[in-house]
């Protein structure tokens, strides 16, 4: 328990004193529960309820207590059965409570019983003349009570003893009475729906109810009733529509209201029983049409409960019969769901979507950009829910980018749920499920993260999960394994290696059959042979024949890694106490102190030998040794080594040293070709040549090779916004009508100058030549790879929950509706431009533009000239109404991220008093604008300088203009926008040996491997400048195999970079004073290349 | 809606109603799962989540998280506004109601439920009448009831 709680609770007698009589408490309860928020451990609150529960025990059956005490004794009894007791001795009593109580007594007694039993209760019976008598009650109070228990806890074979009494409460005078009955009803009707249908006709009474609850509770029953059957309701379509216009109309007592929205459960009711009736029923629809658009025009006010009646209002209309008005506006509601800041419209926009692309599927088109982004979404309720809709869009197009799509997710799920695995068998099922359709797609960690879990479990309660999956890759294996993909066969043999053991039951000769029968397979890779083979040899010996003629026939193979492993194999075979030294079973314990090697040490110290020395000492010697080779370096090198004593350079100077020219291969110099080094003529060498790996158990060599197969040849590098698109293309492909698709294509693709040149065809570049993409272009490029999301919301809609901007004046007046009525109108003709907004590329081509947005190069010539000179993003269009167009153009100053505004004014006359307003939780904003006038088809610009001091994944940036076409009437266009950690990252420029010694000084590090580019000549040196030129970093030095990089956010805290080549992967290793900065920068990092 | 939850952070359960029968050890099941799922979800995610057959609506209140099931085709925003009126119910009965308030006085915070929602549903939108009733059956004692209730017009 909190200590929140434990310190409240010392104030609490005062607390309580204050309350009304209403929320005193009883004392034995508050002592219980005081004393259980003081235990420290479950065993003591066993005891305790134990105690507690005895205690109550005796109470119970003690003839002298009075029912005042019985009602506190349930209570408490209550109290223990939320905590997981069983208190079931009390039941009997909370039934006699019910019975025989006053009314107080009583309502603990029915709660009691609500609680304890559910409807298959036998002592249920028990409480049946209660009910019944209580229904009967002159007294209000038990008359409600008891039809609240019916309607909770009522077996189905009793429904007909209390029906009558019920249903004559549907005429009582009382309101309460009629409500609550009718709700009982509708209780009934769900349990045994035939032992209500003679009262239909009651139901149609109770929805002409004068009081509005007990009508909006027959809605419950009409609804349940329609979904049914929804032939035989239609009669009633008039008055549904009716009660609507009447809520809508604001006819109801204010009490109804919530949040100042009339009626909105009732709202959504009959919006529903509308859109059963009016589905695929032209004429029904017709009667419809009409409160549905007011409905779609009421729902005006910024608030969740809006949106909830929105979008059964979009349903609503996307299931009856369509109009075209009607879904039109529809379709710019659910934009307002799908653009909003607001994760939960965000949610519901995406259902909405999936619901209405069903219809539709071009809707998806004008979202395509956000539906991309929700796929990367952290939140997995919402990457589902994308992928759901992705699944309603699949046509013979893009079936196999969707179903990639969904194989990463489904990939990526169980290895992250695994926490919640309900159980072994499940788990292993889902994971052979994974594995087998995932197969090679799968992320490469994504077995050995599997392996690593099975491996680490504690052993006593692992076993059983192991033992589960060593039986069902039995079952697996003899059933056909060519199909399998190999990370699948490689698990598989891997488990049986370690664990087949574990069963009993299970021949082993049977295991080594299967094994050897999937090593004859062709399908079989070289790669999980090697698995394989491991996998045998890890098998306890007892089968020596099998072993030594499967060894017989390896020792022939082509492959050498598989003859050494075959030889390997019949040497263990048949030496036992070899076998026994090397494969210890189970537990080994690890003696990190090495002692037993101190003999050795001694005598070969004896010996002559010289003393060991800590890496960083022999580095120093190292460096010594180079001495003849720095003759050519420049002097800022030669102190390299030594600044770089302690950084992680000595990790592969001392991993290097085994291999053989590690020295030489830490002086690399950029633009310096190494022809020669100490041991003559150097021989080119390989980008990425990991030494072949011991075929051991291990399974992080086995992975390295996996790895460095994977890498394929990639696509052409584009910037990330390129790729989004082409993924949306990919994705929305065949869904226009084929002028969307063409539109991707071609006209809005990035100017030629920001595409990055295709990489020269690298025939014999050496390992030294020095391979950097011009650095003019590096700055232009990287203006278009992140992504600056610009959604605009519909004038008229305002944008969801900005409260700081409630207090902008907002277009009120008469005269100022009409005037919104006249920019509704025209925006019919514009939906796609606005709902687009950052999306203009897919822009149907059959919409014209009214108001083409300015051609973005125009309107950086409009910067001022102290800001010019400034490296700057593209000018992005960011909202726009008939009167005034925004667009935006981030510009990189050092010590802040310059925002600049441009305001056009469309229109022919003079807009005035325009006022920006920017707003932003997570950053700093500075000076804001306001200006008199714009005059008519002129442009103004606005500037804020933005500073981060903490990183943030993504900001999102909220606004306003507020600005006055005729005196009096004031108009406001809301946008927001997105920015993101990489727009404040900033060079940092130092020397290596200024690097070193920051290095040292920094004390939150991270650590992580990274993909390398390995498309063109130099890995490392491709991967540093792709980073470079996606975030804005500044390449120190890069030496041999590895780099080292330095950037910072705005002109604040530092972070260093170093970068190792290591295998196919890239170490990187970072540094900051900043505790957070390190992963952001890791994040921007990650998306850079993977989008690369 | 198929059951209501109330928990707090530190995953001790405050309330529950089912409005569906439910057997008991499939319940704790169920309570204990969803908990896990929930308390392991980060502040800025969205407040729905799928869960078995069902969608999950979810609300933190200070350490309290309310929790509601309900059907795949409810309206999810809508139940989350059956969570805030609850709240607000509380809230009113009980002044600025706290977790304790809750925990000290679980059975009042039923009766507050079960005048919102029955069988599920929820039964009266007008915050005024749930609380006119609660209190009413709160003071009344068994005599004069009659006239009590007459008198304020329930």
């Amino acid at each position: 328990m909190s200590d929140v709680v434990e310190k409240t609770l010392t104030a609490l007698p005062g607390l309580f004193e204050s309350q009304t009589g209403a929320a005193k408490i009883t004392n034995r309860l508050r002592q219980l529960i005081k004393s259980i928020t003081e235990l420290t451990s479950k065993h003591e609150e066993e005891n305790l309820i134990k105690r507690e529960l005895s205690a109550i025990k005796e109470q119970v059956s003690s003839p002298n207590t009075t029912m005042k005490q019985m009602r506190e004794i349930m209570v408490r009894a209550m109290y223990c059965e939320m905590l997981g007791y069983d208190a079931s001795f009390t039941y009997i009593h909370a039934i006699k409570l019910a019975q025989q109580g006053g009314v107080l007594e009583k309502r603990v007694g029915y709660l009691a019983v609500s609680l304890f039993l559910n409807e298959g209760h036998e002592l249920l019976l028990l409480l049946v003349n209660t009910v019944l008598k209580d229904l009967q009650s002159t007294n209000l109070i038990e008359v409600c009570m008891a039809l609240t228990v019916v309607a909770q806890v009522f077996p189905k074979d009793m429904i007909p003893a209390v029906l009558p009494l019920v249903e004559d409460k549907l005429s009582h005078p009382k309101e309460i009475i009629r409500r609550k009955a009718v709700l009982a009803l509708y209780k009934f009707y769900l349990i045994a729906p035939n032992q209500v249908q003679h009262i239909h006709a009651k139901f149609c009474k109770a929805l002409s109810d004068k009081d509005p609850g007990v009508m909006a509770s027959s809605l419950h029953i009409y609804l349940q009733l329609i979904r049914e059957s929804p032939d035989s309701y239609k009669d009633l379509t008039g008055s549904f529509v009716t009660i609507l216009k009447q809520v809508l109309g604001g006819k109801l007592p204010v009490d109804f209201n919530y949040h100042s929205v009339p009626a909105p459960w009732l709202q959504i009711q009959l919006l529903r029983i509308l859109s059963l009736l009016g589905k695929e029923d032209q004429s029904t629809s017709e009667l419809m049409y009409e409160v549905l658009d007011e409905s779609l025009r009421r729902a005006e006010m910024n608030h969740n409960i809006t949106y909830a009646i929105l979008y059964e209002c979009v349903k609503a209309v996307y299931t009856i019969h369509p109009k075209a008005e009607l879904l039109e506006k529809a379709a710019r509601c659910i934009g307002n769901f799908v653009l909003s800041p607001k994760i939960n419209l965000k949610y519901l926009g995406l259902k909405a979507l999936t619901y209405v692309v069903q219809h539709d599927a071009k809707l998806a088109l004008q979202h395509q950009m956000t539906i991309i982004e929700c796929l990367d979404h952290s939140d997995f309720t919402i990457k589902r829910e994308t992928l759901e809709l992705l699944f309603r869009i699949t046509n013979a197009q893009n079936v196999t980018v969707i179903v990639e799509k969904m194989l990463d997710f489904l990939c990526y799920v169980p290895i992250k749920t695994l926490t919640f695995a309900p159980d072994n068998s499940w788990f292993i099922q889902t994971m052979n499920d994974v594995f087998s359709i995932g197969g090679d797609l799968l992320q490469q960690d994504d077995p050995n993260n599997f392996l690593r879990l099975l491996a680490e479990g504690k052993p006593e309660e692992d076993d059983q999960l192991r033992l589960y999956a060593v039986e069902s890759y039995l079952t697996v294996l003899k059933g056909h394994t060519s199909h399998l993909p190999q990370c699948f066969l490689q698990v598989m043999s891997w488990v049986l290696g370690e664990y087949a053991h574990l069963q009993e039951s299970v021949d082993r000769r049977e295991v080594i059959r299967l094994l050897t029968q999937l090593l004859d397979q062709r399908s079989v890779s070289s790669e999980t042979r090697v698995w394989i083979l491991s996998a045998l040899t890890k098998i306890p010996e007892g089968q020596t024949d099998l072993i030594l003629d499967l060894a017989e026939s390896l020792s022939s193979s082509q492959d050498t890694v598989l003859r050494q492993q075959a030889q390997e194999l019949r040497h263990l075979s048949q030496d036992s106490q070899l076998r026994e030294w090397v494969l210890v079973e189970n537990s080994c314990a690890v003696d990190s102190s090495l002692s037993f090697l101190d003999g050795f040490v001694s005598e070969a110290l004896a010996a002559g030998a010289a003393p060991y020395k800590p890496p960083h000492q022999r580095q120093e010697e190292l460096s010594l040794n180079l001495e003849p080779y720095s003759f050519s370096l420049p002097v800022s090198l030669s102190s390299c080594s030594i600044t770089d004593r302690q950084s992680p350079t000595l990790l592969s100077v001392s991993s290097g040293l085994s291999g053989n020219s590690a020295e030489l291969s830490t002086l690399i110099l950029e633009g310096v070709k190494r022809v020669w080094g100490k041991d003559g003529y150097l021989p080119q060498k390989e980008a990425t040549a990991p030494p072949v790996d011991e075929p051991s158990a291990a399974v992080q060599p086995a992975s390295q090779q996996e790895a460095a197969e994977r890498i394929e040849p990639r696509p052409e590098p584009s910037t990330q916004n390129q790729d989004k698109q082409q993924l949306a293309s990919s994705l929305f492909v065949g869904l226009g009508v084929g002028s969307s698709v063409s539109l991707l294509g071609k006209s809005e693709a990035p100017p030629p100058r920001f595409r990055k040149k295709p990489r020269p065809h690298e025939s014999s570049s050496s390992s030294g030549t020095s391979k950097r993409s011009s650095d003019s272009s590096s700055r232009s490029s990287r203006n278009t790879t992140d992504s600056f999301l610009y959604g605009s919301f519909p004038e008229e809609e305002p944008a969801t929950s900005i409260s700081t901007f409630d207090h902008t004046p907002k277009s009120t007046t008469a005269n100022g509706l009409s005037q919104n009525k006249d920019t509704k109108e025209d925006r019919h003709a514009n939906t796609s431009q606005i709902l687009g907004g950052d999306m203009v590329i897919v822009r149907p081509s059959t919409i014209q533009d009214k108001h083409p947005p300015s051609v973005s190069s125009d309107l950086t010539a409009l910067l001022p000239a102290d800001l010019k000179d400034l490296p700057h993003s593209d000018v992005i269009s960011l909202t726009s109404d008939p009167s005034l167009s925004l667009s935006s153009c981030r510009l990189f100053r050092d010590e802040a991220l310059l925002l600049v505004i441009f305001i056009s004014n469309c229109t022919e006359t003079v807009i005035k008093d325009v006022a920006v307003q920017l707003t932003c939780e997570e950053l700093k904003v500075c000076t804001g604008n306001v200006m008199d006038c714009l005059e008519a088809r002129s442009t103004s610009v606005c500037h804020y300088a933005l500073l981060m001091d903490d990183p943030h994944t993504n900001v999102s940036l909220t606004g306003t203009v507020s600005y006055q076409t005729q005196p009096g009437h004031t108009n406001t266009l809301p946008f927001s926008g997105t920015l993101s950690t990489a727009d404040f990252i900033r060079p940092l420029v130092v020397t290596t040996e200024e690097y070193g010694k920051l290095w040292l000084s920094l004390s939150h590090d991270v650590k992580q491997n990274l993909k390398l580019l390995t498309d063109a000549g130099d890995p490392l040196r491709t991967t540093l400048n792709a980073l470079k030129d996606a975030l804005q970093l500044h390449v120190v030095d890069i030496i041999g195999s590895e780099g080292i990089v330095a950037c910072r956010l705005l002109s604040g805290a530092p972070c260093l970079l170093h970068c190792r080549v290591n295998g196919a992967a890239l170490a990187m290793w970072l540094r900051s004073p900043h505790p957070a900065l390190p992963d952001f920068i890791l994040y921007h990092c990650q998306r850079a290349l993977a989008h690369h | 809606m198929r059951f209501m939850l109330l928990f707090s952070r530190q995953g001790k359960l405050r309330l529950q109603k089912w409005y569906t029968a439910t057997a008991e050890r499939d319940k704790k099941k169920m309570v204990r799962e969803l908990m896990q799922v929930v308390l392991a979800r980060k502040p800025k995610m969205c407040s729905f989540l799928e869960w078995r057959d069902l969608k999950i609506v979810y609300k933190r209140y200070a350490s309290l998280y309310f929790c509601c099931a309900v059907e795949e085709q409810d309206n999810e925003l809508i139940t989350l506004e059956v969570i805030h009126r609850f709240v607000e119910l509380l809230d009113k009965y009980f002044g600025s109601v706290c977790e304790l308030d809750i925990i000290f006085n679980f059975e009042k915070a039923y009766f507050i439920l079960d005048e919102f929602l029955m069988g599920g549903e929820i039964q009266d939108t007008s915050k005024k009448s749930v609380l006119k009733a609660i209190e009413q059956a709160d003071l009344l004692q068994e005599v004069l009831i009659y006239c009590y209730i007459d008198q304020v017009d329930l």
